[in-house]
């Protein structure tokens, strides 16, 4: 797959890939911690009207208007989000979900128009829709590359004032920050990534892009600069793994496959993370069990023992089956393992018996007391 | 440079005829508070009283529809340095991906320039501050793996770095278990006998007296300000909580200080 890299056209749209993963990943952290991960979506939509309004003004398929256009469109979605949350009752999403709907219906009507009366030079703008990443040419790469650059020394130069405005926005204000200035420069650079990616991955999966890579990010880390840095890293990775597997399987659409590739991080993601993963949590869930249920059978025996005044009393396995309701001989070979219990000497017609060890009262002491401790916590 | 008059200089707060309305309802109306420097003071009322309003206002996070506001003298965008703030600690995520000396290094932001990362002197200060509030062994914790006191704490500590005259705090007692509790109010009454004047929104009628020395009851309307012994009548506590009000103590005519309140769930 890697002799693909020596093609023109690929190396153009891998190198697209690479700087829209690393813009996406680096704007959308700040988007889905602010919680605001649907943000992305509406501005991606919006901009479709914006790409056909370009187009009308430059009367043919001129990148420039298009992206122009594009812009200006998601900053006035955004802004209309913003003004309308701020001024009436209605929340954030609600706000969103009806500037993306509106904007699209608009572009898609808009989409028609055109498609109905342009010439045969001017079709091909629906491969905005859902991206056509072999269009990208040398040129574009620069517009990619600056917007990039700009949104990396934004991040870089004011860390501390956007971690501040993401974590804590009333305490930013309370210290003088321009919160609703800070905020409406994150929407605009974020609406600058999505136009970035319209012509790669399209309106309808661009949020993909800028939701994926840090979700998938926060699971593996838990420093905000850390975060940031493996969310572009995985844009990155996804970017140059869909170009290469759409390249080269028999021209599969690349921006879908980009988007499958990030969420398929996402899903190892959640799945392996340590100490957020699902299958970390079951592991340690299980240890849990089992740890409870030997410190359970410890505590049984000692008051046992004390019961009985003997503190080798042998218990019958068969008794303590009958008191856990399951089958208790693998937490007691366990204990014996751990040198706490040893099998007793039993009469003919009985079962199993088992006695605690010194060592074994004395984890049981200890346990006892840890118990009567978290109570008093309580 | 422009160099301004100071109104009212020997108060740590002073508010005039202040208005604010959140969709044309009036939340506070036309009140006056004047908190003398060096105290400690609660700040109660009903729910939708416009305690926390009252508090964002004087920050500038929220906009006064009319009147006006002093700290020290100055207009709070001018005494920025002087206020410290502890926001409700719901009103963040705590999945957040940092640390806790980082939170607290927050504190200093606002003394460091705008291009300038914290740096060895700002993270010492946030050790300092971390252990007065007995949690310099969390420096390094995420905060996700915090109580509900302990994010208490470290928010107290954050407020510490930054070296303000006067600390607003938004319920500051909510949800924390006694021990943080009494902690946090020993600190307070620390910084108040450094000179520090504390300004704090309180749920709990039962402990005022205990903590405080002097009071703003707030219901829309200002119902009564001033020392404790003053203010803490069964009068004025009727007079903002209504019927939502039991004195314990049944012979009370309301004059009686020793009335003790207790806020009526429903």
């Amino acid at each position: 797959m890697l002799e693909l890299l020596g093609n023109h056209t690929v190396q153009t749209v891998t190198l697209g890939a690479v700087l829209l993963g690393m813009v996406s990943g680096l704007l959308g952290s700040f988007a889905v911690l602010r919680q605001q991960s649907l943000l992305g979506d509406t501005l991606a939509h919006a901009a479709l009207p914006g790409v056909c309004i370009g187009f009308l003004i430059a009367g043919t398929r001129h990148l420039g208007w298009i992206m122009a256009g594009a812009l200006v469109t998601a900053v006035i979605a955004a802004l209309f989000v913003q003004v309308v949350t701020r001024y009436s009752r209605i929340k954030m999403d609600a706000g969103l979900g009806a500037a993306l709907s509106v904007s699209f219906a608009v572009g898609v009507v808009l989409l028609t128009y055109i498609q109905g009366h342009a010439s045969a030079s001017q079709g091909g703008l629906d491969s905005f829709l859902f991206g056509q990443a072999a269009a990208t040419r040398p040129s574009d790469l620069w517009f990619m590359g600056g917007v990039t650059l700009a949104a990396m020394a934004l991040v870089a130069l004011m860390w501390k004032q956007l971690k501040l405005v993401t974590f804590d926005p009333l305490f930013a204000g309370s210290i003088g920050l321009r919160v609703g200035v800070l905020e409406t420069l994150l929407t605009a650079m974020i609406a600058l990534a999505v136009v970035v990616g319209l012509q790669m991955v399209g309106v309808v999966l661009m949020t993909a892009m800028v939701i994926a890579p840090p979700v998938a990010a926060r699971q593996w880390v838990s420093r905000l600069e850390h975060m940031v840095f493996l969310a572009m890293l995985m844009g990155v990775i996804s970017g140059v793994v869909g170009v290469l597997l759409s390249a080269g399987v028999a021209h599969l659409a690349t921006g879908p496959v980009v988007v499958l590739v990030a969420s398929a991080l996402v899903a190892l993601s959640l799945l392996l993370a340590p100490g957020r993963g699902v299958l970390w949590s079951w592991l340690k869930l299980w240890r849990e069990q089992r740890s409870i249920g030997q410190r359970q059978m410890l505590v049984t025996l000692h008051k046992l023992a004390e019961h009985h005044e003997d503190p080798y009393y042998p218990v019958e396995r068969s008794m303590l089956d009958s008191f856990y309701g399951v089958a208790t001989s693998h937490i007691l070979r366990r204990l014996q393992a751990r040198g706490f219990v040893v099998p007793a000497s039993h009469m003919r017609q009985e079962g199993p018996h088992w006695a605690l060890t010194d060592a074994g009262h004395n984890e049981a002491r200890q346990e006892l007391e840890r118990m009567d401790w978290n109570q008093a916590e309580v | 440079m422009k160099r301004e008059k100071r109104h009212e200089p020997d108060l740590a707060l002073h508010i005039e005829d202040l208005t604010v309305a959140y969709e044309g309802k009036p939340v506070l109306w036309d009140i006056d508070v004047n908190i003398p420097p060096g105290v400690m003071a609660a700040v109660i009322g009903p729910n939708g009283a416009g305690k926390s309003t009252l508090i964002k206002t004087v920050l500038g996070l929220v906009k006064p529809t009319a009147g006006h506001i002093c700290i020290h003298g100055y207009p709070p965008r001018q005494a920025l340095k002087r206020v410290a703030y502890v926001p409700q600690r719901s009103s963040v995520d705590w999945d957040f991906p940092t640390t806790v000396v980082d939170v607290v290094m927050m504190g200093r932001y606002g003394h460091l320039g705008w291009f300038r990362w914290p740096g060895r002197r700002e993270r010492r200060r946030a050790m300092d501050a971390l252990s007065a509030v007995g949690m310099e062994a969390f420096a390094k914790r995420q905060i996700n793996q915090l109580s509900g006191g302990q994010q208490q704490r470290v928010f107290l500590a954050r407020a510490m770095v930054q070296d303000a005259d006067v600390l607003f705090l938004d319920e500051p007692m909510a949800g924390v278990d006694a021990t943080t509790e009494k902690a946090v109010v020993a600190l307070l009454q620390e910084l108040r006998d450094q000179g520090k004047t504390i300004i704090v929104v309180h749920h709990d009628l039962q402990t005022v007296r205990d903590y405080f020395d002097w009071l703003v009851i707030l219901n829309v309307r200002v119902v009564a300000q001033g020392p404790i012994p003053e203010v803490y009548t069964g009068e004025n506590l009727r007079k903002a909580y209504g019927g939502r009000i039991a004195l314990l103590d049944p012979d009370s005519s309301g004059e009686t200080p020793d009335a003790v309140p207790r806020e009526v769930v429903n």
